[in-house]
């Protein structure tokens, strides 16, 4: 099996952020929006640490 | 003192909430749930927090195995692989079913396995984080 890199942030964010949202909050609404917000946080920081790599590249 | 004010309870012992539905001590509920990703939730009457930690982590050991990740044994002399190891020993008895069926053995040969690698690390660390997050519950250190 094989997938794109971005394809592999997204499932890593999504499951990391899942567990994180239930272990680290203690309420659903909260554990949704914690968890919402590391989803957010791993796929953004990934694609903006990608484009400060490209940049410092070139 | 209100209710608010009161002491927490000492790990080991019974409290009044729901929590303490289950009838086994927090140790086994710890074990448990090192064991099996999402059990002690599960124990602990926790249907949706146990599965869905369950899936996650199920997902994510599967995902790097397919991904042809590597599964670290304790017998090298690599610091960096020995830590390797011991996130994989997280992962608790899907580390074991993976060496008895043999998976993850090849060598890490491209980027994507390398991915595989740190998702089955990584996937073994999160049931570490969720089999205390059970025994938190199981104790009353964590409400709900």
């Amino acid at each position: 099996m094989t997938i794109s890199h971005f394809a592999a942030v997204v499932l890593f964010s999504l499951f990391t952020s899942i567990v994180f949202g239930i272990t680290q909050r203690s309420e659903p609404r909260s554990m949704l929006r914690f968890g919402a917000i590391c989803f957010a946080l791993f796929v953004g920081g990934t694609v903006a640490a990608s484009w400060a790599m490209w940049f410092i590249k070139h | 003192m209100t209710a608010k004010e009161q002491v927490p309870p000492v790990a080991g012992s019974k409290t009044t909430d729901s929590n303490a539905s289950s009838k086994l001590p927090p140790v086994a509920v710890l074990l448990i749930g090192w064991l099996v990703p999402g059990a002690g939730h599960l124990l602990l009457g926790k249907w949706v927090r146990g599965i869905l930690l369950m899936v996650s982590i199920i997902c994510m050991f599967a995902f790097g195995v397919a991904l042809q990740g590597k599964l670290y044994t304790p017998n090298t002399c690599e610091p960096l692989d020995m830590l390797d190891f011991v996130g994989d020993l997280g992962a608790g008895l899907l580390y074991a079913l993976g060496r008895l069926l043999g998976w993850g053995q090849s060598a890490v040969l491209t980027a994507v396995a390398d991915y595989g690698s740190k998702f089955i690390v990584v996937g073994g660390l999160l049931n570490v984080v969720a089999a205390i997050d059970a025994h938190s519950l199981a104790i009353g250190r964590k409400q709900s």
